[in-house]
């Protein structure tokens, strides 16, 4: 070989060499690879969208394991319990933090946050209560608080606005056909619309949540027990739930959810939840429309009912004037059997920044940041906005505890057994409900 | 001859070896008939060991503990027959169990009628018979999870074409037959389905057992002068019976432990009016996650299954022993 092509052949090499080093590196950095674990939904859709600027500045690709609401829990605490590696995030129901905790699901962020100057102070309180601490209460977080939400309700104002519906609707009830502030209002307006004729079609009063398999019937009725007096156990006595879960209060309240149940919802909504409402919503079945606040940013789009035609109110008032609204949501968490926890941690880090946050909200998620929320021009920034905040102010959530399944399975039977298959009194459901969460805590130990 | 003290297994081992090939069996040199056959056998024997046996013990084994499978690092202890007791005094289990032989007894009746009178129908040998045969075994081929969604839409009150026919026989609107949410209609919902869906095996089993009765015995009885009701009652019936019995046999044991159609039309709702005692098992074992207690209650239900299907069939042999 003579010097000419040696000196050729180095200086190729050489370039090679200079082109490829990048290409590796930059393989190498976009090789690393995050799976966040949540439902499948419209929020998650959202998340996609936003995921896209955190994979342009980290150079970590995204992948996303979404799974339907039915299978979410059973899906994703399977693979949480069997130490599985698929989730590196997991966006978990709110309900899992004990258990996940306890069990060591999760990994503490409390380091993570002092570390990175993240402080839950800057999220709003029941959704740092609700998606991150465990136990109740203390200053030890598992998750950032993610995705708000919260049980609220819809309805259609084009009906509510029509002056002969309001005539005759002031006629029978004395009182103007507007949003209800109390729950013995929303009955009357529900009644009202009950089989009534609108628009050549058959309407009915309202929709509420009636499922029996997973969550359904809890997260509606306790919805409506929590303004009426229902307390999960006495303040100053933990698990102590006889006269609290069963009070006066509570009775009243899970005899008016039957009630409704009875009178004023479509036919053949004995198992109707999320999915289910949006549908008899949607295809205008009804009047009213109990539902997370998830369903208002897909349901506020739609050609037939959103739009002008759609209005909002937070969940009404109690007979003693009482208001709660049952907490949906969840928070993100690092699981703690993935292998690429630092780049978890990344990406958790990223999401808190009050930018992402902002855009989480314009894309339809439902921010927890305090800067987000209590922005002055938030309100004004969707049609739901100050329904939601006002939603939020007064929320209340189910049992956190490891042994949630079990106190959400019993309350599922004994709310269904009363409200839908009518079996006995709203006491006997309430007493027997409180029967079976002893004998839970008491397996638990805790009794 | 076989020798009576060997085992089940032995006798199996020794059938396999003496219907392999010599050919076979030379070529294997250095290897009795035995350790060929049990070669043969080995691996099957090892899977149904793996896949049955051992799950089986392991369950029986956690039966006794208080072992939750979503709480992996908590210690498992032992709770004696405490689950057991559990599972025998609680009220809601003696409900679901009812309702689980309700099902049952229902199911099976209609079923067998239904089955048996379409097999009749069908061996009269009709013109475009087979075309029929055809058409009524078409539901027991769809899977249950397609029926079972499609019957949900059938069944709404709205917009189902059940509720619709319904109405316009009956004249009750629509919007009133709740099938799927009425205390009442709900049990039955899931008893048509089921009659609708595996009828058509009964009478599967019941045409074959028909179809097996000698012509002569027919035209024996008809020299004799009896009549079509005393040879239906004298000849078909009774030499029908094993084919019945061995169809009740195959659906109750089916419908005892029903699920998926139960799952997907009811849930077990409205409240538990539909929660068979397979719904109840799931939502303890994966729902409620109480490992222990629910393989407590799979064993009673696996002795309960066995121990009916036991006597059943001890009656069946002594039907076609007669």
């Amino acid at each position: 070989m003579t010097k000419t092509l040696r000196a050729a052949f180095a200086g190729v090499s050489l370039l090679s060499a200079l082109t490829v080093v990048p290409l590796v590196s930059v393989t190498a950095a976009q090789a690393e690879e995050l799976t966040l674990c949540w439902a499948a939904w419209d929020p998650a859709n959202a998340l996609v969208e936003l995921s896209k600027d955190f994979t342009t500045e980290s150079g970590i690709d995204m992948k996303f394991e979404f799974v339907p609401w039915t299978n979410y829990a059973d899906r994703f605490l399977n693979e949480l319990n069997a130490k599985g590696q698929l989730c590196d995030l997991i966006i978990g129901d709110s309900q899992w933090i004990g258990g996940s905790a306890e069990n060591g699901h999760y990994i503490k962020l409390n380091d993570f946050f002092a570390a990175e100057g993240i402080t839950m102070d800057d999220f709003v309180p029941a959704t740092v209560t609700g998606y991150s601490e465990w136990p109740k209460g203390t200053p030890n977080y598992w998750a950032l608080p993610a995705m708000g939400d919260v049980v609220g309700w819809t309805y259609r104002k084009d009906w509510f606005e029509k002056p002969e519906l309001q005539a005759e609707f002031k006629e029978k009830y004395g009182w103007d056909l507007a949003a209800p502030t109390t729950f013995e209002q929303l009955k009357q307006i529900a009644e009202f619309f009950q089989g009534r004729e609108v628009d050549g079609k058959t309407v009915y009063g309202a929709s509420i949540y009636t499922e029996r398999g997973s969550e359904g019937i809890t997260m509606g009725a306790m919805d409506v027990l929590y303004s009426y007096g229902f307390k999960y156990d006495n303040p100053d006595k933990p698990y102590d739930m006889n006269g609290f879960v069963n009070s006066d209060g509570a009775v009243a309240g899970l005899e008016f959810y039957k009630s409704l149940y009875d009178c004023c919802t479509p036919p053949g909504a004995a198992n109707s939840y999320m999915g289910e409402g949006v549908d008899a919503f949607k295809s205008g079945q009804v009047a009213m429309h109990m539902n997370f606040a998830f369903t208002w940013p897909g349901l506020q789009k739609d050609e037939a009912v959103g739009g002008d035609k759609i209005g909002y109110f937070a969940n009404p008032a109690g007979p003693g004037g009482d208001k709660f609204a049952q907490l949906g949501g969840q928070g993100i968490s690092v699981v703690a059997y993935s292998s690429k926890q630092e780049a978890a941690l990344k990406y958790i880090k990223w999401f808190a920044n009050p930018a992402v946050q902002a855009k989480w909200w314009s894309l339809g998620g439902f921010s927890c940041l305090k800067a987000v929320v209590e922005d002055p021009g938030f309100a004004a920034t969707q049609p739901y906005a100050q329904t939601f905040l006002d939603s939020m102010a007064i929320v209340k959530d189910f049992w956190a505890e490891p042994a949630y399944a079990s106190l959400l399975q019993a309350s599922q039977k004994r709310l269904h057994d009363y409200v839908v298959a009518g079996n006995g009194t709203a006491k006997e459901a309430l007493d027997a409900l409180v029967a079976d969460w002893t004998e839970t805590f008491e397996d638990e130990g805790k009794l | 001859m076989t020798d009576s003290k060997t085992s089940p297994l032995d006798r199996a081992v020794e059938a396999v070896a003496r219907s392999t090939h010599s050919k076979l069996v030379k070529r294997v040199t250095g290897l009795s008939d035995r350790m060929v056959a049990w070669l043969f056998i080995g691996p099957t024997m090892l899977l149904l060991l793996a896949i049955n046996i051992f799950p089986l013990f392991w369950a029986i084994g956690l039966s006794f503990t208080n072992y939750r499978a979503n709480r992996p690092n908590e210690p498992v202890e032992g709770v004696g027959l405490r689950n057991y007791e559990r599972i025998l005094t609680d009220p809601d289990i003696w409900i679901a169990m009812q309702t689980t032989a309700n099902f049952v007894f229902w199911t099976i009746l209609l079923q067998t009628v239904i089955g048996f009178g379409l097999a009749y129908l069908i061996d009269r040998k009709f013109r475009g018979h087979a075309f029929w045969t055809t058409i009524i075994l078409v539901p027991m081929m769809l899977s249950p999870a397609v029926v079972g969604n499609f019957w949900r839409f059938l069944y709404e009150p709205q917009i189902g074409l059940f509720a619709y026919a319904v109405s316009f026989v009956s004249g009750i609107p629509p919007t009133e037959i709740e099938m799927l949410s009425n205390v009442a209609l709900a049990p039955w919902s899931i008893i048509i389905v089921d009659t609708w869906m595996w009828s058509p095996y009964v009478m599967l089993i019941c045409l074959a057992g028909l179809r097996s009765i000698p012509d002569y015995i027919y035209e024996a009885a008809e020299v004799d002068r009896a009549s079509p009701i005393r040879q239906f009652l004298s000849i078909t019936l009774p030499m029908a019976l094993p084919f019945i019995m061995l169809a009740i046999l195959f659906r109750g044991i089916e419908n005892f432990k029903m699920f998926d159609m139960v799952n997907l039309l009811t849930g077990g709702g409205p409240g538990s009016t539909t929660e068979v005692a397979s719904i109840t098992l799931k939502r303890e074992a994966f729902e409620k996650w109480r490992t222990g207690y629910s393989s407590a209650f799979a064993i009673i239900l696996f002795v309960a299954v066995f121990g009916l299907a036991n006597i059943y069939v001890k009656a069946l042999n002594r039907v076609k022993q007669r």
